[in-house]
């Protein structure tokens, strides 16, 4: 496959479900997280569970669902529960392995603004939908993949407001803070992949898409980046595009 | 067995001006829509509004001038509305007082009203801006739900030592539902997931419950594991087919994506959805009128499941 002929929202997608390993629980809301998911079950892992927090479990849907509520998570599914199940005995029990989070505003370490931009909190600029599941995501699996858009306004050294705690002020602090496990493993963005160094937690550039090179990434990104690994993110295979647009979204209602 | 059949403006006509609420269902699905649409025709002010994940639901009684006060986790309504826009232009213009907290909070919250105990742990919320005394809270005291006039607490576990937040129960004067079947008595069934429907309306004082169906008792009680919500619990039962238009009802029919593109359209600014209400509230006055406004028989059977599932995999979604 010629790497021109794939959209952007493609190589994400396919990048997003190779951080999804087999036999895995993964608590995935809309948009990409779900297209990631159901291309990881049809390739590499067939086995993993999806949950969504407005209740279903495991589903084996035939239609992309339009938000989380959606009937279309109901088909074929383990279960239908709800919030209290989703929330207390899967998420807060520890049983969620992979957390897909997505937000306005990314910081060096990973934390996530889904609530306001703006200094003033109380009268923001602009008022995001708020936190729903996401913090709780964030706090609760055991690692989490964040889904952004990579412009330099998205990616500032601190965010307006932590939503959803990444890695706080790097090294221990997110355990200091109370938060036990988990943490972001990776960032997909429109222009590479961003992870995380031990023990301090600085962020680094893993791979930058097909077109895009390291310097345009770190240009693109409010703080410093580690650019010195970084490779070309590996682009879609013929199989992973044809299942992606011929079964998990012929409506084109994610993929752009 | 009581009759708690009541009218559509008759069940409306019980939620007073200043009055806390909450509202069932979670983003586009099984709200009680129909109920809320009564709620601006009798013009009722000053909600305090408790919500985990609120759609169009909430954002219409928001743009209707309905609302005082939210304390709640996520507004916004998947592709249709990546934030709810009558939430967003109120907050961005300081017409209304608000408080956040996550699902996992609020869903604490509403089990703890509903346990009867005055607040609940949860290992959420640590670290975030969203606790008392960081940068982000905007906690004023006598201002937020608890009596204590706290958000929430960070404590340490009496027994292990780990850092818990505490938060607040809500117990809200009423809980708005909409469910797939009901009782004349009260007895619910809802079909699909729950959401947190069951812990809002044990943590209300007075259950509203709007249905797709009225059905006998007896029926509903040849298969009690599937029925949800106790008779005791609920006050009002008020059929109302298509009640939850525009937003889904698992098995019975979808959400309409036509309407909720025409919706999120008007609520971005003041006088555009004055323009809506006026069409499909005000100027429609009853349910029948609604529908017959959204596009009527017609429109709806486009909506209804087929091919064995609980929705249209025909419907056209994109646009």
């Amino acid at each position: 496959m010629n790497k021109r002929r794939c959209s952007t929202m493609e190589i994400m997608a396919v990048a997003a479900a190779r951080e999804i390993r087999d036999r895995e629980v993964v608590f995935a809301g809309t948009g990409l997280p779900m297209l990631a998911t159901m291309l990881a079950q049809q390739t590499h892992a067939p086995d993993c569970v999806i949950v969504f927090e407005a209740g279903a479990i495991d589903p084996r849907m035939l239609h992309l669902p339009m938000s989380v509520g959606d009937s279309r998570t109901l088909v074929g599914a383990a279960q239908a529960a709800g919030l209290f199940e989703i929330f207390n005995y899967v998420l807060q029990g520890g049983r969620v392995d992979v957390g897909f989070l997505g937000g306005a505003q990314i910081d060096r370490y990973g934390n996530i603004n889904s609530t306001g931009i703006g200094p003033d909190r109380q009268r923001p600029a602009v008022r995001l939908p708020g936190s729903g599941g996401s913090a709780d995501v964030a706090a609760l699996s055991r690692r989490t993949v964040i889904i952004a858009h990579h412009q330099r306004r998205r990616f500032p050294l601190r965010v307006d407001y932590c939503t959803s705690p990444g890695w706080i002020d790097g090294g221990a602090t997110r355990r200091a803070a109370g938060i036990y496990g988990g943490g972001p493993a990776a960032v997909v963005t429109t222009m590479g992949v961003i992870r995380y160094r031990e023990p301090t937690k600085n962020p680094y550039l893993a791979s930058y898409h097909p077109g895009i090179d390291a310097q345009q990434v770190q240009r693109e990104t409010g703080f410093e980046l580690d650019i010195s690994e970084a490779l070309e993110t590996q682009p879609p295979s013929a199989e992973e595009l044809d299942i992606l647009r011929h079964q998990i979204d012929p409506e084109r209602i994610f993929l752009k | 067995m009581r009759n708690k059949v009541l009218k559509l403006d008759e069940a409306a006509s019980w939620v007073h001006s200043g009055a806390s609420i909450s509202i069932g269902g979670f983003t586009s699905q099984r709200h009680p829509t129909a109920l809320l649409r009564e709620l601006i025709r009798q013009r009722v002010k000053d909600l305090t509004v408790y919500y985990h994940s609120a759609g169009s639901d909430l954002d219409l009684l928001i743009g209707a001038g309905c609302v005082h006060r939210l304390e709640g986790a996520y507004l916004a309504d998947g592709v249709f509305a990546p934030i709810a826009p009558n939430f967003r232009r109120f907050v961005e213009s300081s017409r209304i007082e608000f408080e956040d907290y996550t699902n996992a909070a609020m869903m604490a919250r509403f089990a703890a009203g509903a346990m009867g105990l005055p607040f609940l742990p949860t290992r959420s919320m640590l670290g975030t801006d969203m606790m008392p005394g960081r940068q982000g809270s905007s906690v004023e005291p006598g201002k937020t739900a608890g009596r204590s006039g706290c958000k929430a607490l960070e404590m340490a576990c009496p027994f292990s030592g780990e850092l818990l937040a505490l938060v607040p129960a809500v117990r809200s004067d009423f809980c708005l539902l909409h469910v797939q079947q009901a009782s004349a008595n009260g007895l619910l069934r809802i079909e699909g997931q729950e959401f947190l429907d069951v812990q809002q309306a044990l943590a209300a004082t007075t259950v509203i419950a709007t249905c797709e169906e009225l059905v006998d008792e007896e029926i509903l009680r040849r298969e009690p594991e599937r029925n949800r919500i106790p008779s005791f619990a609920v006050h009002a039962v008020v059929p109302v087919p298509f009640g939850a238009h525009p937003h889904g009802v698992h098995n019975h029919y979808d959400y309409d994506p036509e309407h909720l593109r025409r919706y999120n359209t008007a609520a971005k600014s003041d006088a555009a959805f004055a323009e809506y209400l006026e069409q499909f509230v005000f100027g429609a006055a009853s349910h029948d009128a609604y529908l017959q406004a959204v596009g009527g028989p017609e429109r709806l059977a486009q909506l209804c499941p087929c091919q064995g599932v609980g929705y249209n995999p025909l419907l056209k979604r994109s646009v």
